[in-house]
């Protein structure tokens, strides 16, 4: 018999393999999957995005002889002492609960040796945090846990939390697992249980309730120390105005990469806008009302290198705060745990169950053996030398676009390798003049 | 006693006279006129009487002191209270003692919604009644209430106590009446007494909590 000619095996676009585990795991378990992290789906991105450097229409800075600033001033239109940062890279706010103290105390200690600030989180402010972390931002969150007046007055900033951008709208988790005695009495809750935080805050719910929350901060902390108001990327243009025009001294804006330590897959994938939409509409706002750099605006949400930094900044960002990055750093989803990672299910680089509390790396767990991996003093010494990197590479960059501060770079040294990139930056197709919607 | 007037005096003057009040523990505050964050931050042993009605957030993060309004209060009085005490003769509107942790709030009049709302461990007696949506996920403390209580009262409630001597529209998710044992009699008697309620028995209360069904989610992760 003759064999017939069949094609290849064809493996749909639409039910890839991750789709069909996905459906498979749903219909074994009949729950939604939870996990960490942000979004993991390819996005328009800084990647997409290119500086043209100088030429004979521009004039380049000597790369290693011409100094580049890199110092950057948050928080100086209503603060007795506002944030003053030797870099413009900031590590975002993670709780502790989510991470270990060892790790929160890295983070301070990494971000301490070069000049920025580290950031609390969803589980009030840890003495191993405060006592490494040289300047120290306090988050103000919907859920309060172990909020107080003593903490809020050893603060460098206080940041209230609108939103995240891994899910505008959400509350926050941690599972009954990472509830240790400490976390509970830290949250005032019952050990082990599985923790929900509020999507709200407890005590306002609108900009006109918010502008008095903030004269309340301020009022409580003698107007030392700057607010920061975070929100998560959805509608960018509208929530930084009334962010301004509650008060805020400066705004973090957080895309949908930006990580969380757990909620639901499909709030993470399908919530939010990417960092790179949501920070022409930012400054579009901030322009509008007169304020561009003087309010200050922090992007985060997938920031991994100078060139990343450098990015942001030229689209108008004063800053820039990374999170998954600095855990990274730590030694998070490192292969040469790769043997734990397996024993896990999954493989380094793609673990996110970070609210189970079984990290191999040490650094999302509570569970103190696994803890013990993570070395504060060495894993902050990596955290330092990532953030010298990073700096240098954006310095680097703008030096190469003649610019002797990184707050000096512009749109007008970008340009943009896709269509979609070009119409979300507002900075031109490469090779062209061309922006589409404008 | 030291009187300080809000009509003449900024809010930043009077607050930080309060919060670093070292000698001098006996105030008076004249003219509130509805004023923001009157008396927030305060962190020492002290009296402060305030003679008239205020705006949103009085004693705030309160520690220590023992305030008086002599009139209304609005949203978030004594929100994240961690000691001492507010007594409000008037009426509190939404979020009064928010997140709190400590200390005791005493309301003559009524609550508005979300009295009690993330409550931590402060005590808030109310001689009226509260509105809906009441101790929304209290953690800690006790909520009494005299009077009646809107719908959705203790939504989502973890560990702490509600006393209702009147009528609730209705439970939230996951509050349920509980046993009125001799020790909780104990406490609102105490609690009752703080508040200087002498006409009321704590047997006629009934008190409700948590079910602790939303406790744990039936979740597993590993595939």
């Amino acid at each position: 018999m003759t064999k017939l000619p069949q094609t290849f095996p064809r493996q749909s676009n639409l039910f890839d393999k991750y789709t069909n585990s996905e459906i498979r795991r749903a219909a074994q378990t009949g729950i939604y999957d939870i996990r960490g992290g942000g979004s993991k789906r390819r996005l328009p991105h800084f990647d997409d995005l290119l500086f043209l450097g100088a030429s004979i229409s521009r004039y380049p800075l000597e790369g290693y002889r011409e100094s580049c600033n890199t110092k950057v001033t948050i928080g100086d239109k209503n603060a007795e002492n506002p944030l003053h940062l030797d870099i413009p890279i900031t590590i975002a706010g993670m709780s502790f609960g989510a991470l270990s103290g060892r790790a929160k105390e890295a983070l301070g200690r990494g971000a301490t040796i070069a000049g920025t600030s580290t950031t609390t989180g969803d589980g009030g402010m840890t003495k191993e945090e405060r006592g490494h972390s040289n300047k120290l931002i306090y988050q103000l969150l919907p859920s309060r846990y172990g909020m107080n007046p003593d903490d809020l007055r050893k603060a460098d900033a206080i940041e209230i939390v609108v939103g995240q951008g891994a899910k505008p709208g959400g509350g926050g988790m941690l599972l009954g697992q990472k509830i240790s005695d400490r976390v509970a009495e830290m949250r005032t809750l019952p050990k082990g249980i599985d923790q929900r935080s509020p999507c709200r805050h407890p005590d306002w719910t609108g900009p006109d309730d918010m502008e008095i929350k903030i004269l309340e901060l301020r009022e409580i902390t003698s107007w030392k120390v700057p607010i920061l108001v975070k929100v998560a990327a959805a509608r960018p243009f509208y929530d930084i105005a009334l962010a301004v025009k509650s008060g805020a001294d400066a705004i973090v804006i957080d895309g949908m990469q930006g990580g969380t330590a757990a909620t639901q897959e499909v709030f993470i994938e399908h919530v939010g806008i990417p960092t790179l939409a949501c920070i022409k509409p930012a400054v579009e706002a901030l322009q509008e009302l007169g304020v561009h750099k003087k309010v200050q605006l922090i992007v985060s949400g997938g920031i991994r290198n100078g060139a990343d930094v450098a990015k942001a900044m030229a689209l108008g960002a004063d800053a820039v705060s990374i999170g998954t990055a600095a855990l990274i750093a730590l030694g998070d989803n490192d292969p040469k745990f790769e043997k734990d990672y397996q024993k896990l299910g999954t493989t380094a680089g793609a673990y996110d169950d970070w609210h189970e509390g079984n990290d191999p790396a040490g650094i999302t767990t509570q569970n103190p053996k696994l803890m013990k991996r993570l070395n504060p003093v060495e894993g902050g010494r990596r955290l330092a030398n990532f953030l010298k990197v990073m700096t240098m590479e954006a310095q680097t960059i703008a030096r190469a676009c003649g610019k002797n501060d990184l707050r000096n770079l512009e749109p007008e040294d970008l340009c943009a390798l896709t269509v979609e990139a070009a119409a979300m930056s507002g900075v031109p197709l490469a090779g062209t003049s061309w922006i589409p919607g404008d | 006693m030291t009187v300080l007037d809000l009509k003449s005096l900024s809010l930043r003057h009077v607050n930080s006279a309060l919060q670093n009040a070292s000698s001098e523990t006996s105030w008076v505050l004249e003219n509130p006129m509805g004023k923001h964050a009157v008396a927030a931050g305060l962190r020492e042993s002290l009296k402060v009487d305030i003679k008239g009605s205020v705006g949103y957030y009085c004693g705030g993060m309160n520690k220590n002191a023992d305030v008086v309004v002599h009139g209304s209060v609005g949203p978030g009085v004594a929100e994240n209270m961690m000691s001492g005490s507010i007594y409000v003769k008037g009426n509190a509107s939404q979020y009064a003692g928010a997140s709190a942790h400590g200390g005791t709030l005493v309301i003559e009049g009524n609550s508005s919604s979300r009295c009690g709302i993330s409550m931590k461990g402060i005590d808030i007696i109310v001689q009226g009644n509260v509105g809906h949506m009441s101790a929304f996920m209290a953690q800690a403390g006790n909520l009494v209430v005299c009077g009646n209580a809107g719908e959705a009262l203790g939504d989502s409630i973890y560990e702490a106590n509600i006393y209702i001597l009147g009528e609730v529209k209705s439970l939230g998710a996951d509050c349920i009446e509980k046993q009125m044992t001799e020790k909780h009699k104990k406490l609102l008697t105490k609690l009752l007494a703080i508040a200087k309620i002498k006409n009321l028995s704590s047997k006629d209360f009934r008190r409700y909590g948590s079910a602790r069904s939303l406790y744990n989610f039936k979740i597993d992760n590993t595939y």
